[in-house]
């Protein structure tokens, strides 16, 4: 009883205020040591030296929506390079009219993808959704059923087809790559070799070289007359290259299983297909997520790869508008616009990836 | 053991999984075959059919046609087979020079990310996020647009330092001018190398017998500047300069480095250093933080816990992943073609073009870059294993 | 599981190609509509407007094909290619003609298994420079950066050029046309080489045309000629005869609004040449309107040249040797008879 009078005396000394607070964050985060605040100082520096300069000619002194001409005349910023020709370079030479169809399309991708984020809708109505969404897509895209005029493939560009090469790109590269790593793992020698070699040649080259062969000698594999689709070729290279990477993460994950759970399966008669599908796989394919997303993250990017063989994404309708002489010289406004779509896009998919993970480790304890 | 046998020998044969194994492996390779088969014939009746040459046989044609730069002498009048060459030597080039730069900046950025300042942290992390999520080919189009819109003629070069010029014909430098001690020097450098590498040896070969120290790094960085400068002097110091002047349309002397070069070379380093600073930290991460105590506690010096304790162990969790991202720098050097840089794909497209020839061109393509990658993984693979913990 | 897997991916690319074995004419009518390789970047001869609607001398020229085959000048698909994917994609079959700006050589028609037809320009190559160099001759290029299109005839001409003259130059190449102008506009290159009619094109297109001036040298010859495969007679034949039957028409005076007068011409010529007199149209596998239908629906040369290219146009070239013969020029058709 005593001591607490005693403790009640006395008031909370608080501590001194260089060690709390704003003050005390900024001493411990940034001022402790020499080298520290050196570096403080440096980087505050530059920043001060950037910054201002950036914001000035990004936002204070931008032209937004004028002609080329009065861009030219201003000191700031041309963001009108992307304004004046935001449809040209979002849907390319998509016929004009028409444009609402592949708005309409990239509308519900996104809304499919918006429903997808969530672990608690992951049930067979989203898979049919994402069924009859892609088939709606198509339709929308191609035309030629139910009074929509046709479209041709040719005539498809911009933001649409870079979404296209990537969803579809990224939904069959997955299955093809786990394939593949079963594959590698296999016991059967031919099947093993095959898989190894195929993994191997992908992963030596670069996907350029897969798009040029898509692009100028695939048709002359095929007999006199057969011709494929130039978008579709581009979309297969892009499938079996990512596809090779995929099975590399996936073989990751493969190999960390414990013995144990295959000689568990196995032992309870499970045969190989059982064994893989009920208790490999959904365990190898958990662990390996946040690698499989970087996998995608790359394939989404590399996409923009199409544009050396001249298909119109949308990296390539820029810079069919930058070639134009009204706004010949304002490649950086237009680059940095693409730069933050595709940053944009990027950044979901592995703030995505990190939130998934998270979830999964959590219902592991 | 008996009624299994008896099982086997009674059961059709495509209930046992040996046999089973087999028909599936002939099915599969059956299936390959025919698809190549399939594939090749076709190839050969169209190519028969229009009459397009194939084979090799272009490598000894001459080439007709210029490349912007090259490591070694070349002109319209070599064959291809040189003009590849050249091609292949410049994407050697690119790479080499690259995964250097990219090294020293991913690793830079990577410790910056782990550091106690928060702001040095923050623009680390803000750094890698931006850099990783923009497509590579973009970043190259941005550095070479900006390279020629925004860079003066070389009339009006700008001229940051003495001996430097900026225009949007590329980066013009000054060197020293050639002179015979350069040779020596070289010679002296790599001396000092070789000299550097066996004093480590000895030094740990002490160490491990006698527990005694001895400053390696100090020494040998003494030795590896020193032994050139010392040549240097003996041959009185020269220190003529070979200055680049403007002469007719472009710089005359000193070394000029292409636009095409700078913003390929900007973009790669830039774009994988941002993976190489992710894979540093995760590497120097991967130490517990016991190791750094325990090792101090032992009496070592920073620099020796660092250089004996936590780097060893941190470079074996980096070398795979580093390796990766190397190879990734190798093969995005392709992009080149989009930005004109004369590398190897740009090359060979320019042979396809010129013969008509696109299977060998893209054969050649695709054989390049796999030597480059097999034969680069094969001496990570070395390396890696020499650093692997040797396990009792 | 495998196999089905493959059988059902089979099944789908096999779906999604499309299958013709015939003679590329059966197969052009199968389709319903022609296939063009164009350039796609060439103010003039081939780009697309800002609606995207195809414009220029080569489109011209596929459509005069596609109106000889179907009577309907707009039955055509426009691939736009780059210099490298223009021959593989004639070669494959992507495409059933070729009409981008492509020179005439003999290792093209030999060793790359294609036929030229006639040339629908003639062109020969030439040096465009910005005006402040005060450059008046390519001989004065020697030390020049020059950029030029990798892969072409150009490039080597170029070259030729530099080397008989004894000269030093840098080459730029950028693939992309689009992307080679951009650079040279902003100032990469000292010089910018390709066929002059090109060049026109491109100065046409610049931010200031006036700062920029071709040089009077004209290194090389560039018959530019339509392409179709080798071993295809019938389709050359119709290629062939629809670029010979647009420099007809304008030596018979026929264009496309006195085309409906022409009918009733009294000239034996000019009835053979539209149909009145029927046997051409089947002679090559066509109907016999088909020159009536190139001419009412695309003009005759003069027109597509003075539409396209001519002095009105922003490129302003005059006809040179693609005048007439009559008038001096190289443009000369084999009789229709």
């Amino acid at each position: 009883m005593a001591s607490a009078e005693v403790h009640d005396k006395i008031e909370d000394l608080k501590p001194p205020v260089i060690q709390v607070g704003v003050i005390g964050w900024i001493r411990s985060n940034l001022f402790n040591g020499w080298l520290n605040s050196l570096l403080t100082l440096v980087t505050l520096y530059i920043l001060i030296k950037t910054v201002p300069p950036f914001i000035r000619w990004a936002f204070l002194d931008a032209a937004w929506n004028t002609s080329g001409q009065a861009c030219r005349a201003s000191q700031g910023a041309c963001w009108s390079v992307v304004t004046k020709n935001l449809r040209f370079i979002i849907f390319g030479f998509y016929p004009y009219h028409l444009h609402w169809r592949p708005l309409l399309a990239m509308i519900m991708l996104f809304v499919l993808l918006f429903l997808s984020r969530e672990r608690t809708n992951w049930k067979p109505w989203l898979f049919y959704s994402w069924l009859v969404g892609l088939a709606a897509m198509g339709l929308l895209m191609r035309g030629g059923l139910l009074g929509l005029e046709p479209v041709e493939s040719s005539q498809w560009g911009g933001l649409p087809l870079t979404l296209l090469l990537s969803v579809f790109g990224l939904a069959a590269a997955y299955p093809l790559g786990v394939v593949l790593a079963l594959g590698r793992r296999s016991r059967m020698p031919a099947i093993r070799y095959l898989c190894v070699v195929y993994i191997e040649l992908i992963r030596g080259v670069p996907l350029i070289s897969l798009l040029f062969m898509a692009s100028i000698i695939f048709p002359l594999f095929l007999p006199e007359g057969l011709t494929i689709n130039k978008i579709l070729r581009a979309q297969v290279a892009i499938i079996l290259f990512t596809a090779a990477y995929i099975a590399e993460v996936v073989r990751g994950g493969l190999q960390a299983m414990p013995k144990g759970q295959y000689e568990a399966a196995e032992s309870l008669g499970l045969n190989y297909y059982q064994t893989m599908r009920l208790v490999i796989l959904p365990q190898a394919l958990k662990i390996v997520i946040p690698p499989t997303v970087s996998i995608l993250i790359s394939a989404f990017k590399d996409t923009s790869l199409v544009v050396i063989i001249a298909l119109f994404d949308v990296l390539k309708t820029t810079q069919s508008v930058l070639s134009n002489p009204e706004w010949m010289g304002f490649s950086r406004e237009a680059y940095i616009f693409l730069a933050l779509l595709y940053f944009l896009g990027c950044f979901s998919m592995s703030n995505y990836s990190r939130k998934l993970e998270k979830e999964l480790s959590a219902g592991e304890l | 053991m008996s009624r299994q046998e008896q099982a086997a020998a009674s059961d059709p044969f495509w209930l046992d999984p040996g046999k089973r194994a087999i028909a599936y492996q002939v099915g599969v390779l059956c299936m390959v075959g025919l698809l190549a088969y399939y594939l090749v014939s076709n190839t050969l009746t169209n190519l028969e059919k229009q009459n397009i040459a194939s084979g090799f046989g272009f490598m000894q044609k001459e080439a007709s046609f210029e490349i912007g730069e090259s490591l070694i002498p070349y002109s319209a009048a070599d064959s291809y087979g040189r003009a590849l060459l050249v091609g292949a030597l410049n994407t050697l080039k690119v790479s080499f020079i690259g995964i250097i730069l990219t090294t020293l900046l991913g690793t830079i950025i990577g410790i910056a990310r782990l550091s106690s300042n928060w702001l040095v942290s923050r623009m680390a992390a803000l750094y890698i996020e931006v850099m990783q999520d923009v497509p590579v080919l973009l970043q190259l189009f941005f550095w070479y647009a900006i390279f020629y819109e925004t860079l003066p003629s070389p009339r009006q070069a700008l001229n940051p330092f003495s001996g430097v010029f900026l225009t949007n014909r590329g980066v013009a430098m000054a060197v020293p001018a050639a002179h015979p001690c350069h040779k020596y020097m070289l010679a002296a450098f790599i001396t000092a190398c070789v000299l550097a590498y066996l004093l480590r040896r000895w030094a740990r070969k002490r160490q491990e017998a006698t527990g005694r120290y001895f400053p390696v790094v100090p020494v040998s960085v003494a030795a590896i500047i020193g032994l050139p400068l010392a040549v240097w002097f003996i041959f009185g110091a020269p220190l003529e300069m070979d200055v680049p002047r403007l002469q007719g349309f472009n710089f005359k002397g000193g070394i000029t480095l292409s636009p095409e070069f700078i913003a390929l070379l900007l973009g790669l380093v830039l774009y994988t250093a941002a993976f190489v600073a992710e894979v540093v930290r995760a590497g120097i991460q991967s130490v517990s933080k016991g190791q750094t105590e325990a090792a101090m506690a032992i009496g070592l010096k920073p620099g020796q816990v660092l250089n004996l304790v936590i780097l060893p162990q941190a470079l074996r969790v980096i070398i795979p992943p580093l390796t990766s991202q190397m190879l990734n720098l190798t093969k995005n050097s392709s992009l080149a073609v989009a930005i004109g840089f004369p590398d190897f794909v740009s090359v060979a497209n320019t042979t396809i073009n010129q013969t008509g020839q696109s299977i060998e061109g893209v054969a050649l393509i695709m054989a390049v870059y796999l030597i480059f990658s097999l034969s680069t993984s094969a001496f990570m693979n070395w390396y890696n294993k020499k650093v692997k913990l040797v396990e009792r | 599981m495998k196999l089905a897997k493959l059988l059902i991916v089979m099944v789908a690319v096999l779906a999604l190609a499309s299958v013709s074995m015939a003679g590329t004419l059966d197969d052009v009518r199968a389709k319903g509509y022609l296939r063009a390789g164009v350039n796609g970047s060439v103010f003039g001869f081939s780009m697309p407007d800002k609606k995207g609607v195809w414009k220029g001398l080569d489109v011209d020229t596929a459509k005069a094909v596609a109106a000889a085959v179907f009577g309907d000048a707009n039955k055509v698909k426009f691939v736009p290619l780059t210099a490298v994917q223009r021959l593989p994609a004639l070669q494959s079959g992507e495409i059933d003609v070729l009409c981008r700006n492509t020179t005439q050589t003999l290792t093209r028609e030999t060793k790359n298994g294609l036929n030229f037809v006639h040339v629908n320009y003639y062109d020969g190559q030439g040096f465009l420079v910005p005006k402040k160099l005060g450059i008046k001759s390519a001989k004065e290029l020697d030390g020049a950066t020059v950029c030029v299109l990798p892969g072409t005839t150009t490039e080597m001409n170029a070259a030729d050029y530099f080397r008989s003259h004894g000269m030093k130059w840098k080459p730029v190449v950028i693939e992309n046309t689009a992307e080679l102008n951009k650079a040279f506009f902003a100032g990469r290159c000292d010089c910018l080489t390709s066929d002059a009619s090109q060049l026109a094109a491109q100065r046409s297109v610049a931010p200031n045309p006036k700062d920029y001036v071709l040089l009077p040298e004209i290194i090389s010859k560039e018959p530019l000629a339509p392409v179709v495969r080798h071993g295809d007679d019938q389709w050359y034949d119709i290629v062939n005869w629809t670029v010979m039957a647009l420099i007809e028409a304008e030596e018979l005076g026929i264009t496309s609004k006195n085309v409906d007068k022409m009918l009733k011409s009294k000239n034996p010529q000019i009835q053979r040449f539209l149909g009145v007199t029927p046997g051409m149209g089947k002679a090559l596998g066509l109907d016999d309107k088909w020159a009536y239908n190139i001419i009412k629906q695309v003009g005759n040369y003069g027109e597509i040249f003075e539409r396209n290219v001519g002095v009105n146009t922003p490129l302003g070239l005059e006809r040179g040797l693609n005048a007439l013969w009559t008038k001096g020029g190289l443009m000369y058709a084999a009789p229709f008879r």
